[in-house]
């Protein structure tokens, strides 16, 4: 039976479980992807196959489903521990996990059907971002319900983070799905022109800001610290990394948009702001790998903060050279090249996927009576393939990008041609594809291993309760 | 009321509400809460886990 003085984790240990499936997942598409890059016909011309229907399917896995799970898995574990309290809304909290993966299933199915409303990173279909919007607001009430029955006077910073997230998510996600339905599988948006390619990226940048920055950032201030058995670095630059990060981020969208129709004072607000942005993400990446500060010693033999700090190290390299790329004359060498892919990869392999699994590496043993994970050095096996992987990959997309950037504005001197077709640096790239292609395969080997690791584990434990700490010190 | 207007003066407000936040944080006053604050993570017992199937 479940008592009340013990904490929910049934809803952890679910999320936490589908995490490494949902991961396993997204990162295969990622890797079948990849690979028609470099094999057009692999997939038999079969078009449920086809990779501009699995190329949707791999982004929203990735970051719903794997992202997602391993932010709830969290989020509803953090919350607890540090307000000394039991999930409030326990069967809402269980409507949020089957909730969740029925969305993911029916992602998995409508993508390679075609049905999509062309939103990047908000492709699904009117009925499915419905059922977003209430899983979603269910999230809110079971966290916010359980920060408002606290027993501690103070809410730890770790859920100032994930509150934004959520907060911001359900706005985003219900401003920018808003459409006008002509069918159950069809649907127009209600905006039009440049004012939906705004709302568009005012959503797909706030998703990057808050879904896969703020709420990673709460599970950096809570698994950091516990791991190292050190309290963060400075508590007082955490209040400040949360606020600067709050009042920067909402507008640094129209990045996504230079030299597009949209005004032109539009895009350089965007990327004044996004250049500001480099102060408060730095500002919690030296707060987080600074927490180790006397301590360094720790990184060499525990390959659970290895995942932790490593992934503040991508996070510190993708949130500096996202300002960068938001410079306009930057910009105009890096948009639509495969640089922007390998951008976007040093923070999704890097930042969000280190982090994640660091923090399930930190959580399986716990949820299931464990010391520790079955292998600890199979932890450090997963890291350095990882790692590799994430290097071979990043650094294939800059050269590349770079280079199909200098070869489309390549100008013939003598007669103001272009020096190159489309297709030769399609052909300059292929190589790169092939080493991306390996990154891929390691990062996704990797994964393989942990999942064998988080399987040995929960077959040795069985699911543990943890007991809330008596009132008295609250 | 000018809409201009009330977009400089919504970025003016958020500017100093952002101000008064630093200041708050670092307030010389205000060191030792946040210190204590910083070490909730740590107080938690680890040894409050007991193992017990979760459903009878």
């Amino acid at each position: 039976m479940q008592t009340d003085n013990a904490y929910n984790d049934r809803v952890v240990r679910q999320f936490a479980l589908m995490t490494v499936v949902w991961g396993l997942v997204g990162m295969l598409v990622g890797v079948l992807i990849a690979a028609q890059l470099i094999w057009p016909e692999l997939t038999f011309n079969i078009p449920w196959l086809s990779y501009g229907r699995l190329r949707p399917l791999h982004t929203n896995a990735v970051i719903f489903a794997f992202g997602g799970s391993a932010l709830f898995a969290t989020s509803y574990y953090v919350v607890q521990r540090t307000c000394h309290t039991r999930l409030f809304a326990g069967r809402l909290a269980e409507f949020t996990f089957w909730g969740w993966q029925l969305i993911i299933v029916l992602a998995a199915v409508t993508l390679p059907m075609g049905f999509t409303s062309g939103k990047e990173y908000a492709e699904l279909e009117w009925p499915i971002d419905l059922l977003i919007a209430v899983v979603w607001v269910s999230y809110a009430i079971v966290f916010f319900g359980t920060v408002f029955k606290r027993r501690v006077a103070h809410i730890y910073v770790a859920n100032w983070f994930f509150g934004a997230f959520i907060l911001t998510v359900a706005v985003l996600h219900i401003v920018n799905s808003a459409a006008i339905p002509v069918s159950l599988t069809k649907s127009y948006s209600v905006y039009a022109g440049a004012q939906d390619a705004m709302v568009q990226w005012w959503y797909g940048h706030n998703a990057v800001g808050f879904f896969l920055t703020a709420g990673f950032l709460g599970m950096m201030y809570y698994f950091i610290p516990k791991q190292a058995e050190r309290p963060v670095y400075s508590y007082r630059l955490s209040v400040v990394h949360f606020w600067a990060l709050i009042f920067t981020y909402m507008w640094a969208g129209p990045h996504h948009l230079h030299f597009t129709a949209l005004p032109d004072w539009a895009q350089s607000i965007g990327m004044v702001f996004s250049l500001i942005l480099l102060a408060p993400s730095w500002g919690g990446m030296i707060n987080g790998i600074m927490t180790l500060a006397g301590a360094w010693h720790k990184l060499r033999t525990d390959p659970i903060l290895k995942f932790l700090i490593v992934s503040l190290s991508f996070y510190g390299m993708s949130t500096f050279e996202g300002p960068m790329m938001s410079i306009k004359t930057v910009n105009a060498l890096s948009h639509y090249t495969d640089w922007t892919v390998g951008h976007v990869h040093s923070g999704a392999l890097g930042w969000v996927g280190l982090v994640s699994m660091g923090s399930i590496y930190f959580l399986v043993p716990r949820l299931f009576g464990q010391k520790q994970m079955w292998s600890v050095p199979l932890i450090n096996v997963h890291f350095w393939v990882a790692t590799l992987g994430i290097v071979l990959y990043i650094a294939a997309m800059w050269i590349a990008g770079v280079m199909q950037g200098l070869m489309w504005r390549a100008i013939s001197e003598t007669d103001g041609t272009l020096t190159y077709s489309f297709v030769e640096s399609v052909k300059a790239t292929y190589p790169y594809y092939v080493v991306r292609l390996l990154g891929g395969v390691l990062y996704l080997g990797g994964m393989l291993l942990m999942a064998y690791n988080v399987m040995r584990t929960v077959m040795a434990g069985q699911p543990a309760q943890s007991l809330i700490p008596a009132p008295a010190h609250a | 009321m000018d809409l201009n207007f009330l977009r400089e003066a919504s970025m003016l407000i958020g500017l100093v509400v952002f101000l008064g936040i630093v200041w708050w944080a670092y307030g010389p006053s205000r060191r030792a809460r946040f210190e204590a604050d910083a070490r909730l993570v740590l107080d938690e017992p680890e040894s409050s886990v007991v193992h017990k199937g979760e459903r009878p």
